[in-house]
């Protein structure tokens, strides 16, 4: 059987401050992207299952805390990404991408509106693998374009997200101050954050379940994950992560969408703001701008046995026998609360929509698929 | 018991039990284990001439592909189905549950296969 030999790391790993929690809840460890982190505690299908159904904490601490703040902080935003801050209430946030002068995706991540001190203050959550290339970009497009604000990369900030229909229920056991904060007025709404010091806790996830995201200091995250467990809350890894979001129709920045695709191809045309203010120059918006975009993202469940990957060519099956349009899929796995293969795929736009079957070739042979609309799971239960 | 005694092993991380004039083959719980959850086992094309070290079929966990291959030169005589709507079966009971049968060539023997202990040196 192929895929088994065990392989000694040309480098160190960089370790997260839960490094220790994680061996200690029997952590199969692997290297995702240069960190050192758990895939699962022994099975990423009950994992997976566990998030849907109750509740599930995950180590996020290798994504970056950045802070940006100064009087030309939200200009500064305004200009660098492609969804528009100036919507934002304090305490809000929202998901965005960050585009080269190509209209290439360099990062997606998420912004939060924060209490001001003397100058508004924003916080910005970006991916593990492209952090020290972010933190570079966002610094030298302040410099050259001469915008006052300071950033700061918070690397001494953790973060956890707990996530499934009893996540804030157990967060509340464990946390009782901080979820009591979080349930003022009317309660945390979905994309919003409440803050206390150093703590942030948000409504958001990358799961398709309620649940909150809480980003609090390094040095105080080890025993935080212990409450949490004795809340009843259990450790869930990236490989449940993985599933969990393919699922939720939610992309992964390196493998659904890099520097070579747009927003408008991947999906994403809805996290692009052109309306709050159609005189908003943001980078890359001229290609954008320019045509419609020539490829789109769709969803497909395969009809056959067995799985899609990333990188299998997708076939159309056009019914007056014309040629197919070729494609290929993004990102692929088995989907457990689907108990089926789901994926995504680029397409050629217009080429293929929902309720067609098109073919995939896995290892050689084509197989069929369905195409569906994302998301594929919501809420603990299958769409598709 | 992770290595039986009474089986013979490959290094790709099969196990070898010999019936009659057939041998059966499957993984072993070392292999189950750095796969993890298995989803999905197929491909194993019944009649098919293989020579050793071949393709035989493929076991996937949720994470990835991995093929398995004919311990010798053979023909593939059976494939377990029972393993189509159960491929969690390899990582609860991976010695009670095979995976193909196979009638080996002339010639092919068990001498290039390694005993428990033998194993139990090449996973350590």
């Amino acid at each position: 059987m192929s895929g088994t030999s065990d392989s000694s790391a040309a480098a160190p790993l960089r370790r997260t401050p839960l490094y220790h929690a994680h061996l200690a809840a029997h952590a199969k460890m692997v290297d995702f992207g240069g960190w050192d982190m758990p895939v699962h505690y022994g099975s990423q299908l009950d994992e997976h299952h566990l998030v849907r159904n109750d509740a599930g904490v995950f180590d996020v601490s290798h994504m970056c805390n950045v802070d940006a703040y100064g009087a030309d902080a939200e200009d500064f935003l305004r200009a660098l990404l492609a969804n528009d801050v100036r919507k934002l209430a304090i305490g809000q946030a929202l998901y965005s991408c960050m585009l080269n002068a190509e209209g290439g995706v360099i990062d997606d991540l998420i912004v939060y509106r924060l209490q001001p001190s003397e100058v508004p203050r924003y916080r910005i959550v970006v991916n593990a693998g492209t952090a020290d290339g972010d933190f570079a970009w966002m610094q030298q497009f302040a410099q050259q374009r001469g915008f006052g604000l300071t950033l700061r990369m918070r690397r001494d900030l953790a973060m956890v997200a707990v996530q499934g229909p009893q996540a804030w229920a157990k967060f509340a056991v464990a946390q009782p101050a901080l979820a009591a904060l979080a349930q003022q007025g009317e309660g945390l709404k979905p994309f919003h954050a409440v803050e206390a010091g150093d703590y942030l806790v948000a409504r958001t996830g990358y799961t398709g379940e309620d649940g909150l995201e809480w980003v609090l200091p390094a040095s105080e995250v080890h025993a935080a994950w212990d409450g949490l467990l004795a809340a009843g809350v259990r450790p869930a890894g990236l490989g449940a992560r993985d599933t969990l979001r393919l699922e939720a129709g939610m992309n992964l920045y390196g493998q659904d969408m890099d520097t070579t695709v747009t927003p408008l191809e991947c999906g994403l045309a809805w996290t692009v703001d052109r309306k709050t203010d159609p005189a908003r120059q943001f980078e890359g918006r001229s290609v954008l701008d320019a045509g419609p975009a020539k490829r789109s993202a769709i969803g497909l469940k395969l009809l056959d046995r067995g799985v899609l990957r990333s990188h299998m060519a997708v076939r159309t099956v056009p019914a007056d026998g014309a040629a197919p349009q070729i494609g290929e899929t993004t990102s692929g796995s088995y989907a457990p609360t689907l108990a089926a293969s789901i994926a995504m795929a680029r397409m050629p736009a217009g080429s293929a929509k929902a309720g067609d079957t098109v073919e995939v070739e896995i290892r050689g042979k084509w197989y069929k698929a369905l195409v569906v609309k994302m998301p594929f799971a919501r809420n603990g239960k299958a769409l598709v | 018991m992770s290595i039986p005694q009474d089986l013979k092993y490959t290094a790709s991380h099969e196990w070898v039990r010999v019936d009659g004039d057939e041998w059966v083959v499957g993984i072993t719980f070392h292999a189950q284990e750095e796969l993890g959850d298995l989803v999905f086992v197929g491909e194993v094309d019944v009649g098919a001439q293989l020579q050793a070290g071949d393709k035989a079929g493929v076991v996937e966990s949720v994470k990835a592909a991995s093929d398995i291959y004919a311990p010798a030169a053979g023909e593939i005589t059976a494939f377990n189905d029972a393993l189509e709507g159960a491929p969690e079966l390899l990582n609860s009971d991976p010695y009670d549950n095979w995976i193909f049968r196979m009638r080996p060539a002339d010639g092919a023997s068990l001498a290039g296969l390694m005993d428990a202990s033998g194993y139990a040196n090449a996973i350590a």
